[in-house]
């Protein structure tokens, strides 16, 4: 378990490190928001599901995306723009889908997949299906109404999906303190019948832990749907390659000791040094692979532009 | 004998004929499952296919327009119903966003087979926010269709067809049609988006009306053919996509056009059809185009000033009277009284 954990670590971290260090060049001329430091939600979530398992996510999905079983060479050539992306270039970064692993597309404006995945899960209740659909959103996602009216409606419907708020205290540059008259994110889910949980320690086996005891019920048909609000950190600035502790709204000591609990390095030295090696080998050259695919695919040809409005 | 129905009634056949035909046809809204009944529109359907297919919902437009959106992408058909098309303010992020969106910026991965039913338009007092016709905003968004029709049978057929298309479809009512009678086949059959279909033949002006306006302009072309006018009256039924060609034909014939919409003129259904007529019969000389709409200010509830913000079938009588007659407006057409507004009942 740690190595298939470790693998898919290490595996969403470099990919975003690659991305920063290709970002200077322009190839990839669309905003990129990074999960460095975030992956711990991704992989532990994604690892209690099964493949038939339905995610919706936010504009920063990559870690998601990849978790799930996304296509990673088709998601560095949607980056790119390229005919080969999961969107045909039409998308980017923020519009990530992969219909065929579960990965039901992402969404740039705050809040607004949450009522979605209900609804996708509330069709599974409905179509008598016993895949069961999660939701990744933000704390910034709790300031919209919308996430009052989707848990207030979930809960009515008992449908089954949980709640994933990823938790870095930040939207944008604005600190959840200066948001949220308390700041108890649990408590507003809790308010609406829906069973809710803080992890704080951003650890990947417990969250992992924690979720799959939420999978287990709902596959056992206990009603939905479940809360978790996973405390975590963002490392990076809010768009961009870049960190921005020098930009005076956060400091490096806050960071520090999310940085000091980093999950890739925890898994990693868990495991024995060759089979670390062995991981890291395999990852590193499915990267550049994907990457090579990317820079190698051609544009979308001109007619594209008109495609996919409506049903041909 | 020719089957007639009302408008309400083809509406609530469509539906309950398509929730028969395919199970994966939901209808959500506000008061769906009431004892109203949306006005008979969705009378009983929960009597029929069970709450789990038919439920009212929270009063929460853009929590469940998304509901209605997953449970699309999830392979569902819901029809999300409005009485009002005000309240689709509330919602226009999930409609204009995600639904109009997906299809595209997903690269062709998903469908939305949306279906969003909303009210618009004049009963009586109905004032600034239970009345406006902002039909045209879901016109501007690439990725939306949107049906308007004003007769009984494109009611049913516009609406079976929207329930059919894969991909979001807003539909127009005006609350005063639902009272239209007219005929309506028992059999399942729809219309076509992007055909309009022309009510009645004339030659010497062209009276295009959108939803109850094309009820409203037939009134007017009676008006005008007891002077000898002969109105040609085109009801665009789909509004996006648009069939100009049956427009541009008839203007072609009369070289005047009045486009009278319900609801205001500025950058509207009406603004739109004379900017593509004009586009398109650049090289006719001497056609005259008018839009004519609502007042440009809000929606007043007392009834003298309502009936002064509304067209009306002597407004528009008179102003294609103008039109043909060089600006000579000293003709009084005979007052009509629409019995669907007399005998409509409130307060709802």
């Amino acid at each position: 378990m740690h190595e298939r954990f470790y693998r898919s670590l290490y595996r969403i971290r470099r990919v975003e490190e690659e991305i920063a260090r290709i970002y200077p060049t322009d190839k990839i001329k669309s905003p990129v928001h990074l999960s460095i430091g975030q992956e711990a939600i991704a992989v532990g979530v994604c690892e209690a599901l099964g493949p038939t398992d339905v995610i919706f996510g936010t504009y920063r999905s990559h870690a998601s995306y990849l978790a799930k079983g996304g296509n990673l060479k088709k998601m560095i050539a949607e980056l790119y723009g390229k005919a080969t992306g999961c969107t045909k270039g039409k998308g980017g970064s923020m519009h990530l889908i992969d219909v065929s692993a579960g990965i039901i597309g992402a969404s740039a404006v705050v809040g607004t997949t949450i009522p979605q995945a209900v609804g996708y899960a509330y069709a599974l209740k409905v179509q008598k299906k016993t895949s069961v659909v999660v939701n990744f959103f933000g704390d910034g996602a709790c300031d919209e109404g919308v996430f009052q009216e989707s848990l207030n409606f979930a809960a009515l419907k008992k449908t089954p999906i949980i709640f994933i708020c990823e938790n870095n205290l930040y939207a944008i540059h604005s600190h959840q303190r200066d948001r949220h008259a308390l700041p108890d994110i649990c408590m507003r889910a809790r308010s609406y019948g829906i069973p809710a949980e803080c992890i704080e320690s951003n650890n990947v086996l417990e969250i992992h832990d924690r979720v799959s005891s939420a999978v287990t019920k709902l596959r056992n048909n206990s009603p939905g749907p479940f809360f978790f609000e996973c405390m975590t950190y963002r490392w990076m600035e809010h768009v961009g390659p870049n960190r921005d502790y020098s930009a005076g709204y956060r400091s490096e000591g806050e960071a520090q000791p999310w940085i000091d609990n980093d999950q890739v390095e925890r898994l990693g030295s868990m495991l024995t040094p060759p089979t670390r090696q062995s991981i890291e080998r395999e990852v590193e050259t499915e990267i550049r692979q994907a990457f090579e695919f990317a820079e190698s695919s051609p544009l979308p040809s001109k007619d594209e532009l008109y495609t996919d409005m409506y049903e041909a | 004998m020719e089957r007639v129905l009302t408008y309400a009634e083809a509406i609530l056949e469509a539906t309950e004929q398509e929730m028969t035909r395919d199970p994966s046809v939901i209808v959500v809204g506000i008061g769906v499952d009431d004892f109203k009944g949306t006005w008979g529109t969705t009378r009983d359907l929960h009597l029929k296919f069970g709450r789990e297919r038919v439920f009212d919902t929270p009063l929460a437009e853009d929590g469940m327009t998304g509901v209605a959106i997953g449970a699309a992408l999830a392979g569902m058909r819901p029809i999300h119903v409005h009485i009002r098309m005000d309240f689709l303010l509330l919602a226009m992020n999930q409609l204009i966003n995600i639904a109009a969106k997906s299809r595209y910026m997903y690269g062709g991965q998903v469908s939305v087979p949306l279906v969003v039913r909303s009210v618009i338009g004049r009963s009586w007092g109905q004032g600034a926010q239970h009345s406006q016709g902002l039909h045209s905003f879901f016109t501007h968004v690439p990725g939306l269709k949107v049906f308007a029709p004003s007769t009984p049978y494109d009611a049913k057929g516009a609406l079976l067809a929207s329930i059919r298309e894969n991909d979001p479809v807003v539909f127009v009512e005006h609350r005063l049609l639902h009272s239209q009678k007219g005929h309506v086949p028992q059999e399942p059959y729809t219309v076509p988006f992007g055909k309009a279909r022309i009510l009645s033949s004339g030659t010497d002006i062209t009276l295009v009306g959108i939803s109850y306006m094309a009820v409203e302009c037939m009134r007017a072309q009676a008006l005008l053919a007891t002077i000898g006018i002969s109105a040609e009256v085109i009801d665009p039924v789909s509004l996006s996509p648009l069939d100009m060609s049956t427009i541009l034909s008839s203007v072609r014939k009369t070289r005047r056009l009045i486009v009278v919409d319900a609801a205001w003129t500025s950058c509207g259904m009406s603004a739109e059809i004379i900017a593509r007529t004009a586009e398109n019969l650049a090289e006719l000389r001497g056609v005259r185009m008018q839009r004519i709409g609502n007042e440009p200010v809000t929606c007043p509830t007392t009834k003298n000033l309502e009936d002064l913000y509304y067209p009306n079938p002597e407004k528009v009588a008179l102003a294609a009277f103008a039109m043909i007659h060089d600006g000579d407006s000293s003709w009084r057409p005979p007052q009509l009284s629409a019995p669907e507004l007399a005998q409509f009942k409130g307060p709802f």
